[in-house]
């Protein structure tokens, strides 16, 4: 086919991220992966919960007394905002509306940016304080889990980042809207483990 | 060739119709993420007013599986058609994500 095809909002498929055979696959391809991200995140989860506060004795770190619930608050608050921008994203993407996607998925990265700022802060901060990753039992786990997280936040800001540098002057078309459709995907998943980071680790940690 | 489609023109009035629902979707989305923001703030708000732990625990797990379900049906469209196999995917995901956590959190209690 055409990778430069052009479309007009008249011609362009109702479902264009499924309007293609290859589409259809990524799209079902991607969705295993996230099943798939479901169970890695949930043993990293049940790590934590399992050692939890516990380390060698004498350990002075415990999660009652560490953890800043202010800026874990705007961090939910911003990784949240940056679900509905790129639900607005993909909303200009089905009106093939190719100028206001990239605009949104521009403030959606912008968004990811403050949110990876603030979690390097964060980490920076305790490592100051003396938690650092050998720690702790507790101290491992935590990292690892909110680390991991903050891996798949980088690695969906540089999808953004590259998908709307390399489409910049093609326009959509129906080669890289699943490509947009599945990063928005993949966005909106990075938020879904964020919702029981947020609530497991910081909000149950603050009150133990 | 897997990209080829059917190129299909459509009528001014079929135009105008998708895309006001397409409107209509994106206020329910709006919505959903107003609701999102509320379920979060009371989440904090109770462990900040510092209620009793047993109290507190069920009830933030609970909004956060809410939240979880508004983000996969309704940002990630899981309630849209032809999306049987990937709910499928997700809840065996969701299934085996379950048992580890349970089995994992009772290795340690017991």
């Amino acid at each position: 086919m055409d990778l430069n095809k052009r479309y007009t909002p008249q011609s362009w498929p109702d479902h264009p991220e499924t309007a293609t055979l290859e589409g259809k696959n990524k799209f079902i391809g991607f969705w295993l992966l996230l099943a798939a991200e479901t169970v890695t995140f949930a043993s990293l989860f049940a790590t934590y919960l399992a050692l939890k506060d516990r380390g060698p004795s004498g350990m002075e770190f415990t999660s009652s007394g560490l953890f800043e619930l202010p800026l874990v608050f705007a961090m939910t608050m911003i990784l949240l905002t940056s679900s509905l921008t790129s639900v607005y994203a993909i909303h200009h993407m089905k009106n093939h509306n190719f100028k206001a996607m990239q605009a949104w998925l521009g403030i959606t990265v912008l968004l990811g940016v403050v949110f990876l700022g603030l979690e390097i802060y964060e980490f920076n901060h305790y490592v100051h304080l003396g938690f650092g990753y050998t720690n702790s039992a507790f101290s491992a786990a935590f990292y690892t889990l909110v680390g991991t997280h903050g891996a798949h936040v980088l690695f969906g800001l540089s999808w953004f980042i590259a998908l709307m540098i390399r489409n910049s002057k093609r326009g959509l078309n129906t080669y890289n809207a699943p490509k947009f459709y599945l990063a928005a995907l993949y966005w909106h998943f990075i938020d879904v483990v964020w919702v029981f980071i947020f609530t497991v680790v910081y909000l149950m940690g603050a009150i133990s | 060739m897997a990209h080829d489609t059917t190129e299909k023109i459509r009528s001014h009035a079929e135009h105008d119709f998708l895309k006001r629902k397409r409107s209509a979707e994106m206020r329910h989305q709006l919505t959903s993420f107003a609701i999102m923001i509320f379920l979060t703030l009371i989440a904090f708000t109770m462990v900040a007013a510092g209620f009793s732990t047993y109290l507190i625990v069920p009830i933030i797990l609970l909004l956060a599986g809410v939240q979880v379900v508004l983000q996969l049906y309704h940002f990630m469209h899981l309630s849209n058609k032809g999306h049987g196999m990937v709910a499928f995917f997700m809840f065996s995901g969701i299934f085996v994500a379950f048992i580890t956590v349970l089995a994992l959190v009772t290795i340690v209690w017991w």
